[in-house]
């Protein structure tokens, strides 16, 4: 007979998603790609709140989800308006190109 | 859909495949060149999130998530990439910084860390156990939520839409000159 799915290997799969996201976000360069991989790391960040929800049995973890999402969401209009902003100001989008603020 | 009066290895099935998906989808998308390609990715591993949202009894977010994640984020993020016309990234592949071995050395700890949070995990139970929510709705439970104990933060949320509305607009306009 097959027992309930641990906790543990939800937590492990948020972890490993983060991780993925956070390689992404050193590594790659082209700063589209690199907000993508900010959004899966938020999204192995959720996995944790919904998993630890539903281990304490509590709702609040859905609930700051939630508020995640609301904040990814405002993230993505503002975050690609400077790209298209960016783009058209030095014709790319390269985050090694980006250095405006260097000085 | 009611997962606990669905068979554990059914459950185990649902979850071993979604999760699979997703963490293969996830190192796709990090590896693809081309950004659409890592766009549609990323999709697919939304939507196998959802799918083991649902698993957690988490339905309400499970639909969120293919709506906001899969549906109007991507969206904007593709029609973004379209709309800007983007040269494959530049073939610079062999070059190993020293702030490249310190950033895989900082992402080992991370893992680590949040690995280490499942043997300190202190918390108290809450009223919601995976046995009652089904029965007054998981839907019903987070608007409850929501519009009772998070009335406040909800409200701020919406501010927070709001400016990043106005914001997007303002930036994207062309000035006039």
């Amino acid at each position: 007979m097959l027992h309930e799915i641990p906790n543990s290997l939800y937590f492990g799969l948020s972890a490993a998603l983060f991780t993925i996201g956070a390689i992404g976000v050193i590594t790659r360069r082209n700063a589209i790609i690199v907000f993508m991989c900010i959004e899966l790391m938020l999204n192995g960040a959720n996995l944790a709140f919904i998993a630890a929800g539903n281990m304490l049995g509590s709702i609040d973890g859905a609930v700051f989800v939630f508020f995640i999402m609301t904040v990814a969401a405002a993230e993505a209009a503002i975050g690609l308006a400077i790209f298209v902003l960016i783009f058209r100001q030095k014709g790319t989008i390269d985050v090694d190109e980006i250095n405006l603020l260097k000085g | 859909m009611d997962f606990t009066i669905i068979d554990p290895a059914f459950r185990w099935v649902v979850f071993l495949a979604s999760s699979l998906v997703a963490l293969f989808s996830a190192i796709m998308m990090v590896t693809r060149r081309n950004p659409i390609h890592c766009a549609l990715w990323l999709i697919v591993a939304f939507f196998s999130l959802a799918v083991i949202y649902l698993t957690l009894h988490a339905q309400f977010i499970a639909i969120a998530q293919v709506m906001v994640y899969a549906g109007a984020i991507m969206m904007l993020i593709i029609f973004v990439i379209m709309l800007i016309q983007l040269e494959k990234e530049s073939v610079r592949r062999s070059r190993v910084t020293g702030g490249k071995v310190v950033g895989a050395f900082i992402t080992v700890i991370l893992f680590l860390e949040t690995g280490a949070v499942l043997y300190s995990f202190p918390g108290s139970a809450g009223k919601a156990s995976g046995v009652s929510l089904p029965q007054m709705g998981s839907v019903a439970a987070v608007g409850a939520s929501l519009y009772g104990k998070y009335l406040f933060p909800f409200e701020i949320a919406s501010i927070l839409l709001l400016i990043g509305l106005i914001g997007a607009v303002v930036l994207a306009r062309r000035r006039q000159e």
